[in-house]
């Protein structure tokens, strides 16, 4: 609305995790961060990548709901439950591609990031891009990120299922979207049998 | 947000609980129009019952009660009763030999007790200054809109006996 994109580039997270706790001072929803904070593979690497909701064009999340609680806006931000509707039943936390809705215990509600949609909807940066010091959650122009290394893309596949979103993904420059198939990432270690003593 | 949508193939449902806020909000004309038509119809519906259960529905049945002996009270007299239930007190004007008139006594403005005023010839509330015509209950001055309901009063033997409300309109 007021000429930025949201831009997420895991390669730059240094792990500070800031925007957690920036994220956790929004009046909304103030005490929980609704940043998805990872520790890529904590055995090998000290990698780390935050990530905030990448607001589907054609929200999963919505889609599924049963209470009709999710709703996109006219900007394209998909907004957390409405409360007089959110029944708690996780729907949307099962759905989500990308594992972002988070169900609140205390409010009995799905809460997400929608953005700092005070901030954002009054031309303002979310708290998490103000407060990163690499810029891996970045809130910018388009003109300053064509100048970066890496190349935009908000297009995803999860196996044969199209997904394109708002909020766009830093890819290698020979790169157009980002591929994942879900069954790659299945443990295929063997379980440790715990005895019941 | 949009404000005109062509009709889409989708089936109502999703139209009606789109995920998209602004869609949610909107009303087509299409469906303006049927909700008038339908309330409309409804309204139409309604006071066509409401009109045939009046031609056919008979007034509340009063009780037949003997308020006073005729003989009771004087010429210029009144007598208070309970009519048609203990708490709904009525008054009773002997304004002639052989005529009695009967009303609630409650005035129909604020329901302040009306009493008889001989010298005045009329019915009066003290409250608010409000008259009514002894003859036919009829507002003489004041406040209130209504005439006072009268009671229906049949002579048997020698007792008045209250046998119903005449409920009148605006006048």
């Amino acid at each position: 609305m007021f000429g930025y994109e949201f831009y997420i580039d895991p390669s730059r997270c240094i792990g500070c995790q800031s925007c957690m706790k920036a994220c956790e001072e929004c009046e909304t929803h103030r005490g929980h961060s609704m940043i998805n904070f990872d520790f890529i593979d904590r055995e090998e690497t000290i990698a780390t990548a935050a990530y905030v909701c990448w607001h589907c064009d054609d929200p999963t999340c919505a889609e599924v709901c049963p209470a009709d609680a999710i709703k996109k806006g006219d900007d394209g931000v998909v907004h957390s439950s409405l409360k007089p509707r959110c029944i708690a039943c996780q729907n949307c936390v099962l759905a989500c591609p990308f594992g972002i809705p988070k169900i609140v215990p205390e409010y009995d509600q799905m809460l997400k990031c929608d953005m700092c949609y005070d901030r954002t909807s009054a031309g303002k940066r979310p708290m998490c891009a103000t407060v990163c010091p690499s810029q891996a959650l970045a809130y910018v122009r388009p003109e300053d990120v064509v100048q970066r290394r890496e190349k935009p893309t908000n297009v995803f596949y999860f196996g044969n299922q199209e997904v394109t979103t708002k909020v766009f993904m830093m890819v290698p420059e020979n790169q157009d979207s980002i591929s994942i198939d879900v069954a790659d990432y299945i443990w295929e270690g063997e379980y440790e049998a715990v005895s019941p003593a | 947000m949009k404000l005109f949508r062509q009709p889409s193939s989708e089936p109502l449902w999703r139209d009606e609980f789109s995920v998209f806020a602004a869609d949610e909000r909107y009303v087509s004309r299409r469906q303006f129009a049927k909700f008038l038509v339908l309330t409309s119809l409804a309204m139409f519906v309604g006071n066509l019952w409401i009109l045939v259960r009046s031609w056919f529905s008979r007034g509340p049945a009063y009780p037949a009660e003997t308020v006073a002996r005729l003989d009771e009270i004087p010429i210029g007299g009144v007598k208070l009763f309970p009519y048609p239930t203990p708490k709904e007190q009525c008054i009773l004007v002997r304004t002639g030999s052989n005529d009695y008139v009967a009303y609630s006594q409650k005035c129909t403005h604020l329901s302040c007790a009306v009493f008889y005023s001989g010298a005045k010839n009329r019915l009066e509330c003290p409250c608010h200054n409000g008259a009514f015509s002894v003859r036919d209950g009829s507002v003489l001055q004041g406040p209130p809109r209504r005439p006072l309901p009268r009671i229906r009063l049949e002579r048997r033997g020698d007792e008045l006996v209250a046998t119903g409300i005449h409920l009148r309109q605006e006048v």
